[in-house]
Order: structure tokens, then C-alpha cells, then sequence
């Protein structure tokens, strides 16, 4: 037998391929994004005379880096919701008895299942209700809660030994102070999960967001961008429109080379509750 | 330990519960009961708003554009994310390039991918059309062609999500022993036989997952049609999502919209449910 195995070598033409179909569009978008309009329409590998043009245009006609700072502190107070009351309330329900710990258990179950198409509108009458359109506010108050981070803060106070909690009583601790203190630091993987999961949800969302800021600089970067893109403002220029879209990539482009395994991991176990 | 203090614990979820969730399913059930507009009083209609669902044509279009997106989207996403999974469930150099190279499109914002895609689709100097034309196949219209313009966007949501699956799969994959293959291999089963019979069963769980989460994701399809077409061309790519907003936000009719909502959110319960039944049931 000699080293060159077909089979091998087929595999690796077929997974390059199909490696190559999901990089090269970002390459390419990212190359476009840097090119005279005029050339981007014969624009393949190579590039075709790079310029910053696009993007001095674009934070002309948008208020681009405001609508980053919005993004971060709209995704950043949520993240910070979700994770502190996911824990208070999936300690609750992991080890302290009360009554009605097992229907507010099931009312959790129940709300993951429902279909959020039924809360939008309300929701959204809600937001007129407390004149909470166009503020900040309207963003994050709603999101600080998620049912599906209070289970999986359940599960992990879950393989907590109850004898952990019982000796740092006797010491003196606070309920608080059990969670955030003793805890925390013995389910990283818990809330790296739940950050991460939390933070791309709130930073990639459009819907709630078109639906509650029409003040342009309260809105978020996807928001923003997209009424761009769709607005008459770029002016059918594509390469404009391909630098907004750059922007809003860029962090999230950013933020997976660095912690690659983790977002594949917490997005994975996403899946992996059913 | 005070009785009092579980309570107090639970309390910001409480609230937060009442007010963003129970209160809303309540009151969009009032609401579809109602004409409104916000600002002018409520108006009681009976069942009104149902009637005019029942009978508005282009409401049922978009339920019959959502339906079409998944019966593309699905089928294509198993294949291609089990496929791919298989592919890279052995001893592979760059396993891992390859693995995140496949979920990077699952991680960056649903805008970006429409705007790119929204080139890469174009008629004259999109990407897709300039490599069939060097190929010496003709153009084709991705998004302008009504007949065409939803499955393009199937295959741009698949391009999406496929990476989420592949890992998926892989998880299910990577449970079977290594041992229950060699012993299948020496009593002689074929590849097909050896899928069928020990991949298959292995990765059952795995294969509903991916289609209630494509189906879920499917049905709240929006930003993409919202961005690419704005429901066009002829209303081909009107996903239900896009026409509740297009009601609610576009005209303001929010005892409709409610309704719609509804209707809509019941639906979806009901295909997850009989997806449900059918797959667990498949034995």
C-alpha cells in the first residue's frame, strides 16, 4: 500500500470545498468593502486598488459608532441581567424548598415553548404604555430575564453539593453571597455558555429593535445597518452598503477567532436541551 | 433560613414573568377581539378580526411562502449538515479549521449574511451568476424570478445555519462505538445496511432536534426577506412574520395583528407537535 490514499485525498477536496464556500464570501465582503465602487463588480481574489473611501462615506451618512456603543450597552446590561437573575432564580429552584417551586418550575417549561409571535404585540403596546419607545430601556428591561438560562443555572446548582451551601451558612453566609461567591466559581462553564448565548442574541436581534427605536441614534448597529441597506441612503452604492455590514461583522469576526470552542460549544448545547 | 426568602429570590423573575409574558398572552387574547390603533379608544369588533383572517388571501399566501421556505430548507440542511458531519467524524488534519470554518456563518448577524448574499444573488455582477457564466451555463434570477426568489432564500438560510447542525450531528455521531462498525464489517453489511442500522439509530434524537429548531427558526423568518425583497416579487417571499409586522407597524392595525400573532403562534405549536408525534413514533 502506498501513502496516497484516493479516498482521503477526496475527502479533503470535498471538505476544503465546502470550507472555502463559507470563508470566501466574508473575504470577498471584506475585500469589496475596501474597492472603488466602480471596480467591485469584477472583483474575484485579487485586489482592485484598495481604498477606505467606502468607509469614510458610510460614518458620513450614518451615526455608525454611536450605534456601537448602543449595541454594547444594550447587549452588555442584558448579558449582566440574564446571568445575575438566571442564577437567583435557577438557585431557587435547584436548592431551596418553597411552595410552588415545581408549577413556577413548569410556568418556565411553558414559556420556552410559546411562540414568541403571540407576546410581540403586546409587548409592543406595553413599550408605548410605559413611553418606553425610543429609549434604551426599551431594549434591555425586557431582556433581563431568560427562561432558558434559569435551567441551565438550575441544572449546574444542581451537582452543587448541598453540603457546600450548609458549611458556608454555618459560616455566615448570605443567600447572595452562597451564589455569586461560593458558586459561581465552580460552574465557569455554565455562565461562559449563558454569556455568550445571551450577548449574541441581544447584539444580532432586529426585530424588537425596528419595532421600539425610530430615534436613529438610539439605534442598535443591526438596526441601523439594515435601514440602511434597505433605505434609499446608501444610495445604491454597494460598496457603502458592504462597509456597514463590515462594521456590524467585524466584533463578532473578532470575538470567535479568540474564543472559537467556546461559541461552538455553548451554541451546541442550545441544541442539545431537547 | 427564613420562609419568606425563596419568595424574595424569585421575585425580579416574577415580576418580569407577569408583566412580559402572562400579561401579553392574556391580553393578546383581548386584543383579537378588538379594532385599534392605539391612539383612538378600542373598538369591540366580536369576531371580526377571525373573519377577516380566514378570508384575507394574502395572509394565506404568506403561510403558504413560509411552508414552501421550509419544505426546501429542511430537506437541504439535514442533507447537507449530515453529510458534512460524516465527512469530518474521522481522523482528519485541520479538523478543527474545518469545523469552525463551517459554523462561522451560524455566529455572525443574520443582517450581515442578507446584505452579502443580496450581491452574491444579483443578476448581472452577482458572484453566483459571474462563476455560472464563466462555467458557460447561463444566468439565472435568483431573486427577481417569483417562482425562484423563496427557494434562494432557503438556500442562503441554509448556508446560515448549516454549521449548527454539522456539530450536532457530529455529537450524535461521535456516540456510536467504533467496535459496532468493525463487527458490522465482519458479518459482511454494506455501508447502506451499516447507516440504516447503526448510524441511523444513533443519531435519531439528533435528526429531531435539527428539525424543530429549523422549523422554528423557519417560521420566524423576517430580516431576510425584509432586507432582500420586501415580500417580492408578487408577494413570493411574504413571510408570515414579515405580514404581521407589515400590519402592525405598517398600518397599525393592532387588534388584527394580534390576531394574526395567534393564529400564527398556534400553528406552529401544532406543526412542532405533529413533528413530534411522527418522529418518535417513526420506530
Amino acid at each position: 500500500m502506498g501513502v496516497f490514499k484516493p479516498y482521503k485525498f477526496i475527502l479533503y477536496v470535498l471538505l476544503g470545498g465546502a470550507a472555502l464556500s463559507f470563508l470566501y464570501p466574508f473575504y470577498w465582503m471584506i475585500l469589496a468593502s475596501l474597492t472603488p465602487e466602480a471596480q467591485i463588480g469584477e472583483l474575484g481574489v485579487a485586489p482592485k486598488g484598495i481604498t477606505w473611501d467606502n468607509y469614510a462615506q458610510m460614518a458620513g451618512k450614518i451615526p455608525i459608532w454611536r450605534s456601537l456603543f448602543n449595541s454594547v450597552i444594550v447587549a452588555g446590561l442584558s448579558t449582566l441581567g440574564v446571568l445575575i437573575f438566571g442564577s437567583t432564580t435557577g438557585y431557587a429552584l435547584a436548592k431551596l424548598p418553597f411552595r410552588g417551586r415545581n408549577m413556577l418550575f413548569f410556568i418556565i417549561i411553558f414559556t420556552m415553548t410559546l411562540p414568541f409571535q403571540i407576546t410581540l404585540i403586546p409587548n409592543y403596546i406595553l413599550m408605548v404604555k410605559f413611553q418606553w419607545i425610543d429609549s434604551l430601556v426599551a431594549l434591555v428591561v425586557p431582556a433581563l430575564n431568560s427562561a432558558f438560562a434559569i435551567l441551565l443555572f438550575r441544572q449546574a446548582f444542581k451537582s452543587i453539593p448541598d453540603d457546600l451551601i450548609h458549611s458556608a451558612r454555618v459560616d455566615g453566609c448570605g443567600e447572595l453571597r452562597i451564589i455569586f461567591q461560593i458558586i459561581w466559581p465552580n460552574i465557569i462553564p455554565t455562565i461562559i455558555t449563558v454569556g455568550i448565548l445571551t450577548f449574541m442574541n441581544s447584539w444580532n436581534d432586529v426585530l424588537w429593535p425596528l419595532i421600539v427605536i425610530r430615534e436613529e441614534k438610539l439605534m442598535t448597529m443591526p438596526q441601523l445597518v439594515t435601514l440602511f441597506a434597505v433605505g434609499g441612503r446608501a444610495e445604491a452604492q454597494l460598496g457603502v452598503k458592504l462597509a456597514s455590514a463590515v462594521v456590524l461583522a467585524l466584533p463578532i469576526i473578532i470575538a470567535y477567532a479568540i474564543f472559537q470552542r467556546h461559541f461552538i460549544q455553548s451554541m451546541a448545547s442550545t441544541g442539545l436541551k431537547g | 433560613m427564613k420562609k419568606t426568602l425563596p419568595y424574595l429570590i424569585v421575585s425580579p423573575y416574577l415580576v418580569h414573568l407577569l408583566l412580559f409574558v402572562l400579561f401579553p398572552v392574556v391580553f393578546s387574547i383581548v386584543l383579537t377581539f378588538h379594532k385599534w390603533n392605539i391612539i383612538a379608544p378600542m373598538e369591540y369588533v366580536g369576531w371580526g378580526n377571525y373573519w377577516r383572517l380566514f378570508n384575507d388571501r394574502l395572509f394565506w399566501k404568506a403561510i403558504l411562502n413560509t411552508f414552501q421556505f421550509l419544505l426546501v430548507h429542511i430537506p437541504l440542511q439535514i442533507v447537507i449538515a449530515l453529510a458534512l458531519a460524516y465527512f469530518l467524524n474521522q481522523k482528519l488534519f485541520v479538523r478543527g479549521f474545518f469545523r469552525a470554518s463551517f459554523f462561522m456563518p451560524v455566529v455572525i448577524s443574520g443582517v450581515v449574511v442578507t446584505i452579502l448574499w443580496q450581491q452574491l444573488f444579483g443578476l448581472e455582477t452577482g458572484l453566483l451568476n459571474r462563476l455560472l457564466i464563466n462555467m458557460g451555463l447561463g444566468r439565472v434570477e435568483w431573486l427577481s424570478n417569483p417562482n425562484l426568489a423563496i427557494v434562494s432564500i432557503a438556500i442562503m438560510a441554509t448556508w446560515k445555519n448549516v454549521g449548527l447542525y454539522v456539530i450536532l450531528f457530529l455529537v450524535g455521531l461521535q456516540t456510536v462505538p467504533k467496535s459496532y462498525y468493525e463487527a458490522a464489517e465482519v458479518d459482511g453489511a454494506s455501508s447502506w445496511q451499516q447507516f440504516r442500522y447503526i448510524t441511523f439509530p444513533a443519531i435519531n434524537p439528533t435528526f429531531f432536534m435539527v428539525v424543530i429548531l429549523s422549523t422554528l427558526g423557519g417560521f420566524s423568518l423576517f430580516i431576510e426577506p425584509y432586507i432582500m425583497t420586501d415580500g417580492g416579487p408578487l408577494n413570493s417571499t411574504l413571510s408570515a412574520m414579515l405580514y404581521i409586522y407589515k400590519q402592525a407597524f405598517g398600518y397599525y392595525h393592532m387588534g388584527y395583528s394580534a390576531t394574526l400573532g395567534l393564529f400564527f403562534a398556534m400553528l406552529i405549536m401544532m406543526v412542532v407537535a405533529v413533528q413530534k408525534y411522527a418522529i418518535e413514533n417513526d420506530e
